[in-house]
């Protein structure tokens, strides 16, 4: 056991997950490579999303894996840091959003 | 920018690169032999000779940070008329469909137009790998494209980038802008305009330490952007992997890519881009004469294993047709994801 909770050298172990649950690891990752298959959305468009929603989740493995990925499918880096401010707009904006909830129950307490 | 040879880098000299491809006998990644071996594939044989490819010199206006031959205007390996003649008389006497014809900028070779001319009167198909700059290079290069199309060449050119950040960062500060108007000058001319005819195919590989994404949706990306953005057109686009060699070599261990990028190579192996790798119907010629499976091998100084037919003077085409191909760990860069060549993908990844 290590004494830091994330290694870099884990993303490549992924599969190994496969070692506890066979059968619903294999349905995942089929469902995970068809998912990201040229479909709709192209193959390139959804690495792009897959690295906003890496950063929105703070996944620092799915961080390496898509921010190698997009940029070999050919985004700059201005391109993907733009989605990481989509992201980080969406994240923010969910923040903010709920202070109308806490303005609609502070409307409700107060005099 | 200097080439590693005038540097006198260590990686200069092909025993030192061989040394760490070979993992220095660490054994760190998988045998390229071993994984042929498993697959029955061993060893890895010619299947005739259909392409004769010559590197007709070192000598190159630009100096690229991938470069596997470490070109560069330093170098003064230049292909000499005696030597051409020996290329013309092997191709006169054989049924060798195809000449492809590399460098450095082989442009730059003072007798590269005579040399072109004689080929065509052997009625041999022509590929120029045209690195698109030398075209603006000096006004002597100007009318590259007319003599191109006078002899029905098909041009193959690098464009790593539909933008000019990657593409300079590659190859150059300036090498963006002037590929973009040497590819419009060649469409001016007819190149890349019809589906037959005139060929202008572009070759992308990537710029830093990983392999290429798909050649059909990133030849679909360039045939949009270069349109819309530069009224360009071209026929094919050839995604090509980086060759952990020389320059690139020395890129990756500089900046502390080397293991993860052989990783990548290994971990991508495709075993049916086996069947379809370029050494299995190519002969590689040096600027001196010299015969070898591939351009790579050339650049390692692997010599084809045929020992009585080593230079062009004892070409042997039916002993080089069924030659046992050497191998090494560079192997596996032809070998990842959709396989590898001078014509790009070699395999369809479903």
């Amino acid at each position: 056991m290590s004494d830091h909770y994330y290694n870099a050298d884990d993303l490549a172990k992924f599969g190994n997950i496969a070692e506890y649950q066979k059968e619903m690891s294999d349905k995942f990752f089929s469902y995970y490579g068809e998912v990201f298959k040229d479909g709709h959305l192209t193959a390139k468009e959804k690495s792009l999303i897959a690295l906003a929603v890496a950063h929105a989740v703070q996944c620092p493995y799915c961080i390496d894996a898509y921010s190698s990925d997009a940029y070999e499918k050919g985004y700059s880096e201005q391109q993907m840091m733009e989605a990481v401010h989509v992201a980080a707009a969406i994240k923010g904006g969910a923040v903010l959003v709920h202070g109308v909830q806490m303005m609609n129950k502070v409307k409700e307490i107060g005099m | 920018m200097k080439s590693l040879k005038v540097l006198n880098h260590r990686l200069s000299d092909s025993s030192n690169q061989l040394a760490i491809l070979e993992d220095d006998g660490l054994h760190r990644h998988a045998s390229f032999k071993a994984r042929l071996e498993a697959l029955g594939e061993f060893p890895l044989r010619a299947n005739g000779v259909e392409i004769l490819q010559i590197n007709i010199g070192k000598m190159c206006n630009q100096v690229c940070k991938h470069c596997h031959v470490d070109a560069g205007p330093d170098r003064k390996e230049i292909m000499t008329i005696e030597t051409m003649r020996l290329c013309l008389n092997t191709l006169a006497n054989s049924a060798i469909k195809t000449v492809d014809l590399t460098g450095g900028a082989p442009e730059m070779n003072p007798n590269f137009r005579w040399f072109v001319t004689e080929i065509k009167k052997l009625d041999k198909h022509i590929i120029v790998r045209c690195n698109l700059t030398i075209i603006l290079a000096n006004k002597k290069y100007h009318d590259l494209p007319e003599f191109f199309r006078q002899n029905q060449l098909e041009v193959v050119s690098s464009l790593p980038s539909f933008s000019k950040d990657r593409t300079d960062r590659q190859r150059g500060d300036g090498v963006f802008e002037d590929s973009i108007k040497a590819l419009q000058m060649l469409n001016e001319v007819g190149y890349g305009i019809s589906k037959n005819e005139l060929q202008l195919n572009l070759v992308y590989n990537p710029a830093g330490a990983f392999l290429p994404p798909s050649q059909q949706a990133l030849e679909a990306e360039y045939k949009q952007a270069l349109l819309k953005e530069f009224g360009i057109s071209f026929n094919n686009l050839y995604a090509i992997t980086n060759m952990p060699i020389s320059r690139y070599l020395d890129y990756l261990i500089s900046t502390g890519n080397y293991d993860k990028y052989m990783e990548k190579l290994v971990s991508a192996f495709n075993p049916s881009a086996v069947k379809n790798v370029m050494c299995r119907n190519t002969i590689s010629v040096s600027w001196d004469g010299f015969l070898y499976d591939c351009d790579f091998n050339q650049m390692l100084e692997l010599p084809v294993n045929t020992p009585h037919t080593l230079h062009l003077k004892d070409f042997n085409l039916s002993a080089l047709s069924t030659r046992e191909i050497v191998i090494k760990q560079h192997c596996y860069g032809c070998t990842a994801g959709a396989g590898s060549s001078c014509g790009g993908e070699v395999t369809v990844l479903s």
